[in-house]
């Protein structure tokens, strides 16, 4: 923080002014700290209440719920970040978990290539998404309302025209499904506890997004491409394969998502994954993401994913009636939104 | 104030020859001559709907003139994107700026042309080298920052435009256009705009500096290039025209300028 290399400016006053910013200041411009303190409110919470919620056993357990939704919060805030929504991404938890599934058992294939399948799939859904909201210029809520309503009815149609059902059964009969399972749903003892796999891809999936986020050309023109799509693209951002990339990022998660669900369910229904799209929104909001993109982190989402986890967990650990559940939730996105506005402000206050 | 006269000598460093731009019927800018010399300062004054923000675009490279030579460096040029004519060193500083308030400014500074270290998947972006280049190179144009973590939206609107100035600075740019610089400005910090225009100048690049307001052009202008409707009133040395002739040409004269400053002066802080 030295300034003495600056030959005009004047180092000792620059210094001093270094400090007037202030530690608090600082703190709130950054965009996990609302959920990171909402995470430690709400595990006090129930553990103080609960003694099975904070055994390991109950940590397992939560953290396997906040886990799969983590994966998908964490690539949705990037995307939120860049300035655009996938209403699509819930469904297409489905869609590819249903495609493992159909490929795996009516096509008779191997596991991995089901799998495969599923992932070109789930990136050609992301492109599409993308090049739809790149070309055109509409809201992405509006053309990603459009994917989610037609994978929605492609799921159920598909699904029936396959199997004569509305479930997907039978992948643990698929050759290779072993090795799957070890991947994608095996479990890991730690500390005489079993820890569903899925939490290691939840964490390696925040570790990747925050540093691609933070520490890379890519996350810079996210961020800016967010901000302020039109100035970026005046610097020579990219904005346009930007945003491509990151709803072929949201698909790819999503992709992950449903090979673990369909890999550990070893059925899939047919309507899997709908719904869930406001709630990786959620997740990304609490996490500190401005719905008006150009700001969050992947931290913050994971965070955001871990108090829905708990939440979810700790209610039913209460022993409350799980129709509260909403009612908290609702309650802490109003209250992620407020404080959020207050951050932004914060940050864009110019400075008298 | 403007003693550094450049070089002089030579092919200037960007030359319009009748330039013209149609947009279907009509005529947006028609006939537009002038130069711009390293170490210069060439104004473009004129009011709303002259047709500047038209000649910008052509120059930037975001639009192709209908009409008419531009040269660089005595070389015909077209440009057919921004790109190219970034890449050919010239640079525009835009009104929005082309900055995102939410990021710090050392991420605005690098904004697009990101150092990187590392390699294959782990090649990223060095912030270090980041940091280090934005100090030095705002502090070269004598702006105080206290911090380039803090969000460019913290800092007020001539720290801006000096922030984008110095950005455009060290991306090797020899052609800096600012796009009505201070006319979003109060009084003083419009001035601290122009000290760093006149930096820029010192520095050997050459500005083209638009704006509607003549008490600004003035005082940092070698040549003035007065647009009317989309035509040109005339192309003048400094020393062919006083502040008070600049000022009656400009479309309403002393009136408009009276109106000017007196609608800029609450916004003075």
């Amino acid at each position: 923080m030295s300034a003495t290399r600056a030959p005009v400016s004047r180092p000792a006053r620059a210094d001093e002014r270094v400090a007037a910013v202030g530690l608090w200041r600082r703190l709130l411009v950054k965009p996990e700290l609302g959920s990171l303190i909402g995470a430690v409110v709400i595990f006090a919470f129930f553990s103080i209440q609960s003694s099975v919620f904070r055994s390991l056993s109950g940590v397992a357990n939560w953290l396997d719920v906040a886990s799969t939704l983590g994966i998908m919060a964490v690539a949705v805030a990037l995307l939120m970040i860049g300035g655009h929504f996938d209403l699509s991404a819930g469904v297409m938890t489905g869609t590819t978990a249903l495609t493992v599934g159909i490929v795996a058992t009516e096509l008779d294939q191997n596991i991995w290539v089901a799998i495969a399948a599923s992932l070109v799939l789930a990136l050609a859904i992301g492109f599409t998404n993308g090049w739809l909201v790149t070309r055109t210029g509409l809201p992405s809520f509006i053309i990603t309302l459009g994917t989610f309503l037609m994978l929605q009815g492609l799921n159920l149609g598909l699904t029936k025209l396959f199997t004569g059902t509305v479930i997907v059964r039978g992948i643990a009969d698929a050759p290779g499904f072993h090795s799957a399972q070890l991947v994608l749903a095996s479990r890991v003892s730690l500390f005489g506890q079993d820890f569903r796999i899925a939490i290691l891809w939840w964490l390696l999936a925040t570790a990747v997004a925050s540093w691609v986020l933070l520490r890379t050309r890519f996350g810079n023109w996210v961020f800016a491409t967010g901000g302020d799509e039109v100035a970026s693209r005046n610097v020579g951002v990219p904005a346009a394969r930007t945003t491509i990339t990151l709803f072929m990022t949201t698909a790819a998660a999503a992709w992950l998502v449903g090979s673990i669900t369909a890999v550990r369910l070893t059925s899939v229904q047919a309507n899997t994954g709908t719904g869930q799209e406001l709630i990786y929104i959620v997740a990304a909001v609490i996490g500190g993401c401005l719905l008006t993109g150009g700001f969050g982190s992947a931290i913050g989402a994971s965070l955001g994913a871990l108090v829905f986890g708990m939440t979810q967990q700790g209610i039913v650990y209460l022993n409350w009636d799980a129709d509260w559940f909403y009612f908290f939730l609702g309650a802490m996105l109003l209250l992620a939104v407020l404080s959020n506005r207050l951050v932004r402000r914060y940050a864009e206050a110019a400075r008298r | 104030m403007s003693t550094a006269a450049g070089d002089g000598s030579g092919a200037p460093l960007l030359e319009l020859r009748g330039i013209g731009k149609d947009f279907g019927s009509v005529i947006a800018l028609d006939d537009i001559s002038t130069t711009v010399r390293a170490g210069e300062v060439t104004c473009v004054l004129g009011d709303n709907g002259a047709g500047k923000s038209t000649l910008i675009k052509i120059l930037s490279g975001v639009h192709r003139p209908t009409r008419g030579e531009l040269l660089l460096d005595g070389r015909p040029v077209d440009f057919g994107a921004p790109r190219e004519a970034l890449d050919a060193g010239i640079a525009t500083v835009y009104q929005d700026l082309a900055m995102i308030p939410l990021m710090a400014i050392w991420r605005n500074f690098f904004l697009g042309s990101e150092p990187t270290t590392g390699w294959g998947p782990f090649r990223r972006f060095d912030s270090a080298t980041a940091k280090e280049v934005t100090r030095r190179e705002l502090g070269a144009m004598g702006i105080d920052i206290r911090d380039p973590d803090q969000p460019v939206g913290t800092l007020s609107g001539g720290e801006r435009q000096s922030v984008a100035i110095a950005r455009a600075v060290h991306f090797g740019a020899r052609v800096l256009i600012l796009d009505e610089p201070t006319s979003a400005l109060g009084v003083k910090q419009a001035g601290v705009v122009l000290r760093y225009i006149a930096q820029a100048r010192d520095r050997g690049l050459g500005v083209v500096f638009i704006t509607h307001n003549p008490h600004h052009a003035h005082p940092v202008g070698d040549r003035f290039l007065l647009l009317n409707r989309g035509r040109s009133m005339g192309d003048f040395a400094k020393g062919e025209l006083s502040r008070e002739q600049l000022t009656t040409m400009m479309a309403g004269g002393d009136e408009l300028t009276e109106l000017a400053e007196e609608l800029e002066r609450p916004a003075g802080r």
